[in-house]
C-alpha cells in the first residue's frame, strides 16, 4: 500500500534538490518543500494526486518560496533592511523540472564537512528521513542530531560549498567520498538496523540512474544488494550465522539476481575498482559451488587496491577454503592485527583445521576477550566448545 | 567570496625556502584571484604580545609551538569553496610537508 507518506518520501530528494538549487539555501528550501507537502496532504486526498507529483510539489514549493521572498521584500522596503536578491524571481517552467539530486549529493558529501554531518545530511536531504529517525538509527538524541545537521548546513553556507557536480579533475575523489558515505549508511543498517540498509540501497539506485556510466557506482549498488539478499540468513535468533552454515532458502533469490545483474553492468562498463571487486566476491560466495581460488584471486586484487590488513585476513580465509590452511596461517601470522577480534577467531579456526587444538583454544579465548556484542560472544563460545 | 588561505610550512622550509619555491609563489601572485599575499619571516623572528591587567606581556616565539609553522597568508576572491581548494592546492607548502587552511573572510 502506498500511503501519502511513501509518496512524499519518494519525491522529497528530487523536490528539495530543485529548491536548494533555486534558493541556494538549505533551510529556506526545506521550509518551502515542507509547506508544499502540507498543501498536498490537504488537497490530494480530495482533488486526486496530480499526474506528475514531483513537478506539482516543486512548483508549489517554488511559489511558496517566491511568495515569502515577496513578503520579506515588502517588509524590507518598509523598514529599509538589506535588499532581497532579484535573481530568484525568474520565470519557472513547470513542465521540465531538472533533476538536481546529483548536485545535492555532492554538496551533502563534500569532504569539507565532518563525516557524521555528511551522513546525516545525505539521509535528511536525499533520503527524506526525519531528524528523529536519523537520531534513532545512530543511537544519539534528537537534539544531538539536530545540532549535527545545523552545523553541516551552516558550514555549507558560511564557506561557500558549491551546489554543483565537481569539475572533471575533482570528480574521482569526490565520487569516492559519496560512495563512502552511502556504504557507511549501508553498514550501519547491516549491524541490525535494516531500514538504513534499504535506505542506502535506494540512494545507490538513485546514483546509478544519475551516473549511469560510472562502474564503481554500479559496483557499490551490486555489493549492497547482494549482501542485503542474505540478511535474513545472517542471524538465527540472536546468533551470528557464518556463510557456510547459512540457510540458503532464507536468501532473497530475486534480490540476488538483481544484484548480479547490476554487477554485470559494472563489469561491462570496465569496472575493476574496489566496490566492483567486493561485489564480485560477494556474488561468487553465493554460488552453489564456491570457486575459492577465484575468490582468493579477487581478494589479492583488493589488497592491491586498498592495502588493507583486514582484506589480507579475508584473503587468507579464501586460501584456506581453497584447501591450503597451512599457507593461510602463514599469511595470517604476518599481519599486525592484534587488537582485531576476527584476526584471532580466524587464527583459531585455521589452527583447529591444522589439528593444533591447544593453540586454537588460546586464539579463540583472545578473540572472546575482544568481543563487544552478545552475538559475537555467543558465537565464539560455541567455537570454543567445539574444540 | 573572499577567503584567507593560511599557509603552514614544515619547519625546515620555514627557515630557508629554496629559490624555486619562491619563484612559484611569485608566479601564483599573478593569478587575478589573489587579492593580497604576504610571506612571513621565519618563526624564529616571532614575538608574542598579550595584555593582562593593564600590563603588556611580551614573549619570544609564536603562540603555538607546533610541527608546522605559520609561513604566510593570502586573501583570494574565489567563486566558491571548490575554487578556493583548487588555489590552495597550488600553494607549494601544501605538497612540501606543510598545509593550507582555508577560512572565509568574515563579512560585516
Amino acid at each position: 500500500m502506498s500511503t501519502l507518506e511513501d509518496v512524499f518520501r519518494e519525491h522529497w530528494g528530487r523536490v528539495l534538490a530543485s529548491l536548494v538549487g533555486f534558493l541556494g539555501d538549505f533551510d529556506k528550501a526545506e521550509e518551502s518543500v515542507q509547506e508544499a507537502f502540507v498543501i498536498a496532504a490537504h488537497r490530494w486526498p480530495t482533488e486526486g494526486t496530480p499526474s506528475s507529483p514531483a513537478a506539482w510539489l516543486t512548483t508549489t514549493a517554488r511559489n511558496r518560496a517566491i511568495d515569502r521572498i515577496r513578503r520579506e521584500r515588502t517588509l524590507a522596503d518598509k523598514i529599509h533592511l538589506l535588499p532581497v536578491p532579484e535573481a530568484v524571481m525568474d520565470e519557472f517552467d513547470d513542465t521540465v523540472i531538472k533533476d538536481e539530486r546529483l548536485e545535492l549529493i555532492f554538496t551533502c558529501c563534500h569532504p569539507a564537512l565532518p563525516l557524521e554531518g555528511q551522513v546525516a545530511l545525505t539521509l535528511r536531504a536525499l533520503g527524506g528521513l526525519q531528524t528523529a529517525e536519523i537520531a534513532r538509527a545512530f543511537l544519539v538524541s534528537e537534539e544531538t542530531m539536530k545540532r549535527r545537521l545545523t552545523r553541516a548546513k551552516n558550514k555549507i553556507k558560511a564557506t561557500g560549498i558549491p551546489f554543483a557536480v565537481p569539475a572533471a579533475h575533482l570528480l574521482p575523489d569526490r565520487l569516492d567520498a559519496v560512495l563512502a558515505v552511502i556504504y557507511l549508511i549501508y553498514n550501519e543498517g547491516y549491524s541490525g538496523r535494516v531500514d538504513l540498509g534499504a535506505e542506502a540501497i535506494s540512494l545507490g539506485r538513485v546514483l546509478t540512474a544519475l551516473m549511469p556510466d560510472e562502474p564503481e557506482v554500479h559496483g557499490l549498488l551490486a555489493l549492497m544488494v547482494i549482501h542485503h539478499a542474505r540478511r535474513r540468513a545472517r542471524f538465527s535468533g540472536d546468533d551470528l550465522v557464518l556463510l557456510d552454515d547459512q540457510d540458503r532458502s532464507l536468501w532473497d533469490s530475486r534480490q540476488l539476481a538483481a544484484g548480479r545483474a547490476v554487477l554485470d553492468r559494472a563489469i561491462a562498463l570496465g569496472g575493476r575498482g574496489a566496490y566492483v571487486v567486493q561485489a564480485a566476491i560477494a556474488s561468487l560466495q553465493t554460488r552453489e559451488q564456491i570457486d575459492w581460488p577465484q575468490v582468493a584471486g579477487l581478494y589479492r586484487r583488493l589488497i592491491e587496491l586498498t592495502g588493507s590488513l583486514v582484506v589480507e585476513l579475508n584473503y587468507a580465509v579464501a586460501v584456506a577454503q581453497a584447501g591450503d590452511p597451512a599457507r593461510a596461517l602463514r599469511t595470517v601470522d604476518r599481519l599486525e592485527l592484534d587488537s582485531y577480534l576476527y584476526f584471532h577467531s580466524t587464527r583459531g579456526e585455521l589452527l583447529r583445521r591444522l589439528h593444533r587444538d591447544a593453540e586454537a583454544k588460546a586464539s579463540y579465548r583472545r578473540a572472546l576477550d575482544l568481543a563487544t556484542t552478545t552475538p559475537e560472544r555467543r558465537f565464539l563460545a560455541r567455537q570454543l566448545e567445539r574444540l | 567570496m573572499q577567503y584567507a588561505l593560511i599557509v603552514y610550512n614544515e619547519a625546515e622550509y620555514d627557515a630557508a625556502p629554496p629559490d624555486e619555491v619562491h619563484a612559484e609563489y611569485s608566479e601564483l601572485a599573478h593569478d587575478s584571484r589573489f587579492v593580497d599575499m604576504a610571506q612571513l619571516a621565519p618563526a624564529a623572528t616571532a614575538t608574542s604580545v598579550r595584555v593582562a591587567g593593564g600590563r603588556t606581556l611580551t614573549t619570544d616565539g609564536p603562540f603555538a609551538d607546533t610541527k608546522e609553522v605559520l609561513g604566510g597568508f593570502c586573501v583570494i576572491e574565489a567563486a566558491n569553496l571548490d575554487d578556493a581548494i583548487d588555489l590552495a592546492a597550488r600553494i607549494p607548502a601544501a605538497r612540501l610537508g606543510g598545509g593550507v587552511e582555508i577560512r572565509p573572510v568574515a563579512r560585516r
